[in-house]
């Protein structure tokens, strides 16, 4: 196949080291090559899949996907092909983000629509390849939608309910473009940002453009990213950096994941025209080793740009320099907070440094550095496209554009969804979303993750925007959504998520170190049943915890030297503010009404069902299950660790917990 | 066999440390105590700077893995969906904890914040193979799967060392 | 200038300072723990938090710059709070010892808690538990009592530049440690000792001799002898609530005494004798074309950093042992036989402001016949102790004068316990060795104070020597990084490893008073100036010496039992190149 490089242009080539300032116009606007015009313009169509000779497959095939049996499908898809000796092109594009329905393949037949078919496992190929390629019909057992006009029988992908109250801004190309693709991206309208930025903007007018849009981090604080590049802007140095955070660690978010994996141009693109509007000459992606998808795909990115001289020096002949690298994270939550990624870049433990000097003015290696999260640079080139106007008109006062969520938990459409800002969380949970499945009750909603909060029935009418999350004590942090049922504990939901901070503490200031610790063991005491504790003070201290719960957490808030300890008590606090009735249950009550502590549970077998088959006691680690072959079992509760095993294991339902 | 890790770095360059440490890591597995010393050399940080990187990052391990490495999410989504049930059965299954390597050297568990595949919660993942949506009960035939496989290795005169 | 206000009084402070400084510029104190003077500060302990207007959280004293206009508050209830919430919280996982705390009474934490009144445990839980390193010879790590402030990592790691231990692992599981957790004794340590001078708890601490020295003094064919280093005398009255800076030399001698030690000598006359036989090899290397530059070899801190990192330079080392071992050798060999007393019953204490003399002491090489030469090692702390143990009033008690011969010394040994001290005794003297004539002045002002550096140019009798002084081991790479590349231009080099030589050595009293290191400095240079004599060969019991024992300086006899040789012991590292 072609590329831009190869189309030969009535004046001379564009290459790396003789750039051409007009090479971006020239590639998508065919009237700017007199004679080859429709050559332009046919290779264009090509990209966008517009015009096709022969079928596309398109296979989305990112992490989510491939957990999901994507590659699978894929090589089910070239078996079947070469069997049945088709022609026909197969794409791997990024993910559309609907995990619950993925594995997605779309198939486009000459002159067709995309059909959109979803849950395809690899025992579908070959029903599908005879129902589309062969016999050119849809295949309706799985069809999902098509980007076509839509149908009563077969919609239009965005008239879906789980696409149609989304805005997809920076994953507009997510699961429609290969992201490998650095000429589809051109003719997707790729690099127009940066060409406008270079030939008609000032870096102080990028600037100014940015902080009118009012886009703000969105990497958890909502920090106005036209500040801190005009900050960066203002200072003078020889030396600038343009980090980009991609070390996403948030359990239960993967949305810069999925730029990186599906629309990794969008992120460099944004970077450059970062580092273009700050001065920065040298730029870094700091991105989570857990993510080698991510990171393969991205390295592939800045070398094809490099190719197109796109990345190098004197980019597109304006004189601007950016060089990008990778920096691969090494696993650790603390290295979202800006001063510990920059340590972590240096080579250091990734451990917090107080602020002021603030990273803006000496951040790495002393020098004036911005640090934004893919997300934000994500939107940066639709800023620039299409204004700031256009941008602050999506949104609320004050929080402005979409936010990407990774929705999930118990819902019935899990993904990753892209809202516009102030959209309702009930509008996400339940029209996006579809509700809860297995007609549960719904219960509360998980919001920013670790440093977040849960946020009941109560406030679900609540605007997603930065200041209104926090007004009901949740934060909108890097996005995850996760959404709970009856059948989560509160108490439950709090120990897991101050686990995960005490694991991730970094060590360095003793109010996270030490305070995150007790704090958890404070809560630990609550679901603890102290059958055979022979000290009654050990018993007591469960509401000794509870009286200086708040107080700690305070201090925590305080006085940690970090974002991570300042938030950490927040999951405590909300979960005490809006579930203060099921804390006080488990205190006093000695219940658990989600049946998830288990030092609460009692397991029981009915006797009138246990058939005496024996499973249960093989199960049985602690040889608490007792009873002759063919006779009603027994629990003895004093051997019984709760472990559910047996009400697992049993075929007959005769074991129940309460 | 291998190149020279140490030609992609200059030398004294501290901010190479972290990329040193995870091709070293890629390459053995873990961390041998001789690479870090070696490490230390070469970017001019004593021995306890680099140990106290490796120990501070999840990433790094300074003891070989075992051949299979089963990976249980802990994430949010995966959590309310019971992943704690799961890693109790991947644990007792295998007779080990979270972190630790069987003495047969042949499974080890992890947990990970968040495998992000969210949306087929709970998943564990297994060396390359995810599997999503798990139950306590699948856990036994799934581990039986990797434990045939070695067998069926070993019967044919593989080598059944932990990752090199 | 910048105004701000602090507890409602209005403050004008300099405009850079720190709010921990404007405060205490005002008589406001603000407690600190993780605050190290001169470096970058971390901001981890958080115990100086105040409450700035405007500001979300609490703010960290130390680390947060002034701005006019600020509004401070130090102590309001929400402050009060914190801080005692974080002293909780430190305390709760820390060994509940104190009684027998070797830093009972002398501890930031116990401090502290006494000032936040801490008076129950409201948060209890689990609590870390490490086993004692006490691998080396010099200095016990103890890591279920440290809380982690950091301050001995940076000043191994950014003041000394040694790096022996770091932070390890993270979250609660954090210590404090040597890579892999191992003894210090086969680490990078090189037992300098500066971290216990930090170490706001016992966490870490020298390795206790006293129960050696009290046998020995119970021991009743034992000879005990006592000799006393030049920077003790300057500091130990510290510990007794003198001023810093008070010379303590006759009282001193009483104590030692009282303690029941047969003679109490003076290792500044060692000192001398050192300089004579140190000036003389450098007059020898530099005239017959001997390895240079010649570094000093008194501070065993530094000889392990060369010999652990340098091996390769170890020939520029001086082959004089360090004062205190010659007093020893002396001890053992001139005064027994002049006695009449075996020397295997001699027993030789040295007091010293030094933990790594522990580990020296033990130096195989450093035996004459088989015998050390020191017996043990005392820190001024461990004396200090001594002296309570035995009920001495040490501020009560009256001055009396060392013992003879071993006892006299010239001004020129009573500088060695400080930083360029040694370099200007022996230019003293190698100028009189050079010339036959008296060096009139014999201040060299070029080569005192507290730079990290100081280097100068001296002519004597048309040679130029090119002399430096490094104060601080962690100045020492730049010059040694020079020698081996050949491109070194000195003569003579002195380094000691602890910054300021000797009298901040890391056996010397604990506190965090600033100003110490400078007055203790000042007190050395009073007793040379005071001095009759003050050039080392002017010592009339070394000319005795060298008349009735040694012959004269590089003897055969000197040779014998006042040089010694070093060992490489940088690790041989295995390459571990993949196949």
């Amino acid at each position: 196949m072609k590329s831009f490089l190869e189309i030969k242009y009535n004046i001379e080539n564009h290459t790396p080291v003789n750039p051409k300032e007009d090479f971006i116009a020239k590639c998508t606007n065919p009237k700017l090559n007199p004679g080859q015009e429709n050559e332009v313009e046919q290779f264009n169509k090509e990209l966008r899949y517009e015009i096709n000779d022969v079928p596309v497959i398109f296979i989305g095939m990112d992490t989510s996907a491939l957990a999901s049996g994507a590659g699978k499908v894929k090589a089910a898809f070239e078996k079947e092909l070469k069997e049945k000796n088709i022609e026909a092109k197969i794409v791997a594009t990024g993910g559309i983000g609907f995990g619950t329905l993925e594995p997605f393949v779309d198939i486009k037949l000459p002159g067709e629509d995309r059909v959109v078919y979803s849950q395809i496992n690899e025992k579908d190929v070959p029903k599908l390849v005879e129902s589309v390629l062969i016999k050119k019909e849809v295949f309706t057992k799985k069809v999902f939608a098509t980007y076509g006009k839509g149908t009563d029988t077969l919609p239009n992908i965005n008239e879906t309910p789980f696409f149609k109250p989304q805005l997809r801004v920076v994953l507009e190309n997510c699961g429609i473009i290969k992201p490998e693709s650095i000429d589809e991206y051109i003719a997707w309208g790729g690099f127009k940002a940066i060409d406008k930025a270079l030939r008609l903007l000032t870096p102080a007018e990028v600037v100014n453009e940015i902080l009118k849009s009012g886009l703000r981090g969105r990497g958890g604080g909502g920090f106005p990213a036209g500040k801190k590049w005009d900050l960066a802007l203002k200072q003078k140095s020889e030396i600038k950096y343009l980090v980009c955070n991609a070390d996403e660690g948030d359990p239960g978010a993967f949305m810069d994941r999925s730029v990186l994996e599906s629309d990794p141009y969008k992120l460099v693109e944004g970077m450059m025209i970062g580092a273009y509007a700050i001065g920065a000459s040298y730029g870094y992606i700091y991105c989570r080793a857990e993510y080698p998808l991510a990171i393969e795909r991205l390295q592939k990115t800045i070398d094809k740009c490099k190719e197109y001289g796109l990345l190098g020096k004197n980019i597109l002949n304006s004189g601007f320099n950016f060089e990008l690298k990778i920096k691969k994270g090494a696993g650790a939550f603390v290295c979202g907070e800006e001063t510990a990624l920059l340590a972590s870049i240096e080579g250091k433990r990734g451990m917090p440094k107080p602020r002021p000097p603030y990273p803006s003015i000496a951040g790495l290696w002393g020098k004036p550095t911005v640090i934004n999260n893919v997300e934000t640079l994500a939107n940066i080139s639709s800023i620039i496209n299409r204004g700031s106007d256009w941008f602050s008109s999506i949104g609320t006062e004050k929080s402005k554009g979409t936010k990407v969520f990774a929705l999930s938990g118990k819902i019935t459409n899990s993904g990753l969804v892209e809202v516009p800002m102030g959209i309702t969380l009930e509008e996400v949970v339940f029209n996006i979303g579809g509700g809860i499945p297995d007609n549960k009750k719904f219960k509360a909603v998980q919001i920013g993750g670790p440093s977040g909060g849960c946020l009941p029935e109560s406030v679900i009418k609540t605007q997603v925007d930065y200041e209104s999350l926090k007004g009901v004590g949740a934060m909108m942090g890097s996005g995850g959504f996760v959404v709970m049922d009856e059948d989560t504990c509160m108490v439950d939901i709090a120990k897991f998520f101050l686990t995960f901070i005490q694991s991730e503490s970094c060590g360095k200031c003793v109010p996270c170190r030490e305070g995150t610790k007790r704090m958890l063991e404070i809560i630990e005491r609550i679901p603890k049943s102290y059958k055979g504790t022979t000290n009654k003070l050990d018993e007591l201290q469960r509401f000794k915890g509870i009286i200086y719960l708040n107080r700690l957490s305070n201090v925590i808030r305080d006085t940690s030297l970090c974002g991570l300890g300042q938030s950490a008590p927040n999951p405590v606090l909300s979960g005490l503010q809006y579930f203060k009735d099921e804390y006080e249950e488990h205190l006093y009550e000695r219940k658990c009404r989600a049946g998830v502590c288990k030092d609460l549970l009692t397991y029981s077998i009915d006797n009138t069902i246990c058939s005496g088959c024996g499973v249960c006691v093989r199960k049985c680690s602690t040889e608490a299950i007792i009873g002759e072959k063919g006779q009603a079992h027994y629990i003895i509760q004093d051997k019984c660790i709760k472990c559910g095993m047996c009400f697992e294991a049993c075929r007959f339902d005769a074991v129940s917990v309460n | 066999m291998h190149e020279n890790i140490f030609d992609h770095y200059e030398k004294k360059d501290k901010s190479s440390l972290i990329p040193l440490l995870q091709d070293v890591q890629a390459i053995y597995g873990y961390l041998p105590e001789d690479a870090l010393q070696e490490i230390s050399d070469y970017v001019g940080l004593p021995l306890s700077r680099v140990y106290g990187v490796a120990t501070f990052y999840n990433q790094f391990r300074l003891t070989p893995l075992g051949k299979n490495v089963v990976r249980i999410c802990r994430g949010t989504a995966c959590h309310v969906k019971n992943s704690a049930n799961i890693l109790y059965s991947v644990e007792t299954e295998l007779g080990i904890q979270a972190g630790q390597t069987t003495r047969d050297k042949l499974f080890t568990i992890e947990t990970v914040a968040c495998i992000g595949a969210c949306s087929i919660a709970p998943v564990i993942n297994i060396n390359e193979e995810y599997y999503g949506r798990v139950t306590t009960k699948e856990i036994p035939k799934i581990i039986k799967k990797y434990r045939s496989e070695v067998q069926k290795e070993t019967a044919s005169g593989k080598v059944t060392e932990g990752v090199k | 200038m910048v105004e701000l206000t602090i507890n409602n009084i209005k403050v004008k402070a300099e405009e850079g300072m720190t709010i921990l400084d404007a405060a205490k510029s005002v008589g406001i104190a603000v407690p600190t723990l993780c605050h190290l003077k001169d470096l970058i500060p971390s901001g981890a302990c958080r115990i100086c938090s105040v409450e700035v207007e405007g500001q979300r959280g609490l703010i960290p004293s130390c680390a947060y710059p002034i701005y006019e206009g600020m509004v401070v508050e130090t102590n309001s209830p929400r402050v009060r709070v914190a801080r005692k919430t974080i002293v909780e919280l430190l305390i709760e996982n820390h060994p509940q010892d104190c009684l027998i705390c070797v830093r009972n009474g002398n501890c930031e934490l116990q401090d502290l808690s006494e000032k936040y009144s801490i008076r129950e445990h409201r948060y209890k839980g689990e609590h870390k538990d490490h086993a004692v390193d006490i691998s080396s010879a010099s200095l016990e790590r103890d890591p279920a009592k440290c809380i982690l402030c950091g301050r001995c990592v940076r000043v191994c790691g950014e003041i000394q530049k040694v790096g022996a231990i770091d932070f390890i692992n993270r979250g609660f599981t954090s210590i404090v440690s040597t890579p892999y957790n191992k003894g210090l004794n086969v680490s990078d340590c090189i037992l300098c000792g500066q971290c216990i001078l930090v170490c706001p708890t016992a966490s870490l601490r020298e390795k206790s001799s006293l129960k050696t020295v009290s046998d020995a003094l119970n021991h009743r064919k034992k000879y005990t002898i006592a000799q006393i280093a030049p920077a003790v005398r300057a500091t130990l009255g510290e510990e007794f609530n003198m001023p810093l800076g008070t010379d303590v030399t006759g009282k001193l001698v009483t104590g030692l005494r009282r303690l029941g030690f047969k003679r109490v000598f003076d290792t500044n006359f060692a000192a001398d004798l050192t300089i004579m036989e140190e000036a003389h090899e450098l007059i020898k290397r530099i005239t017959t074309g001997g390895t240079l530059p010649m570094f000093t070899s008194c501070c065993p801190g530094w000889v392990k950093y060369l010999e652990q990192n340098y091996g390769d330079l170890l020939e520029n080392l001086s082959t004089c042992k360090s004062p205190h071992e010659m007093e020893g050798a002396l001890l053992k060999s001139y005064f027994a036989k002049k006695m009449g007393i075996d020397p295997k019953d001699v027993f030789v204490v040295s007091i010293m402001p030094c933990t790594v003399k522990k580990y020296e002491s033990a130096r195989p090489e450093l035996n004459v016949e088989s015998l050390t030469e020191v017996d043990a090692v005392l820190t001024t702390r461990e004396l200090v102790r001594f002296f309570n143990i035995a009920g001495i009033e040490f501020a009560d008690l009256g001055e009396s004068e060392f013992d003879n011969p071993l006892g006299e010394s010239t001004g020129a040994a009573a500088i060695f316990g400080t930083s360029g001290g040694v370099m200007e005794a022996a230019l003293r003297t190698a100028y009189y060795q050079l010339t036959n004539t008296h060096l009139e002045n014999v201040d060299f002002e070029q080569v005192r104070g507290l730079q990290d550096i100081k280097e100068s140019t001296i002519s004597i009798n048309g040679l130029d020597l090119n002399i430096a002084v490094v104060n601080g081991i962690g100045n020492a790479a730049q010059i040694l990084d020079e020698v081996r590349e050949g491109k070194s231009k000195y003569h003579f080099v002195e380094v000691m490893a602890c910054p300021g030589g000797c009298i901040n050595g890391g056996g010397q009293p604990i506190h965090q008073k600033i100003d110490k290191v400078i007055e203790r400095m000042k007190a050395l240079y009073e007793i040379d100036k005071k001095m009759l004599l003050r050039r080392s060969y002017e010592n009339e019991s070394i000319k005795k010496l060298y008349a009735e024992f040694l012959g004269e300086p590089g003897s055969h006899v000197s040779h014998e039992i006042l040089h010694t040789h070093y060992i490489d012991r940088r690790k041989t590292r295995k390459i571990v190149n993949p196949k």
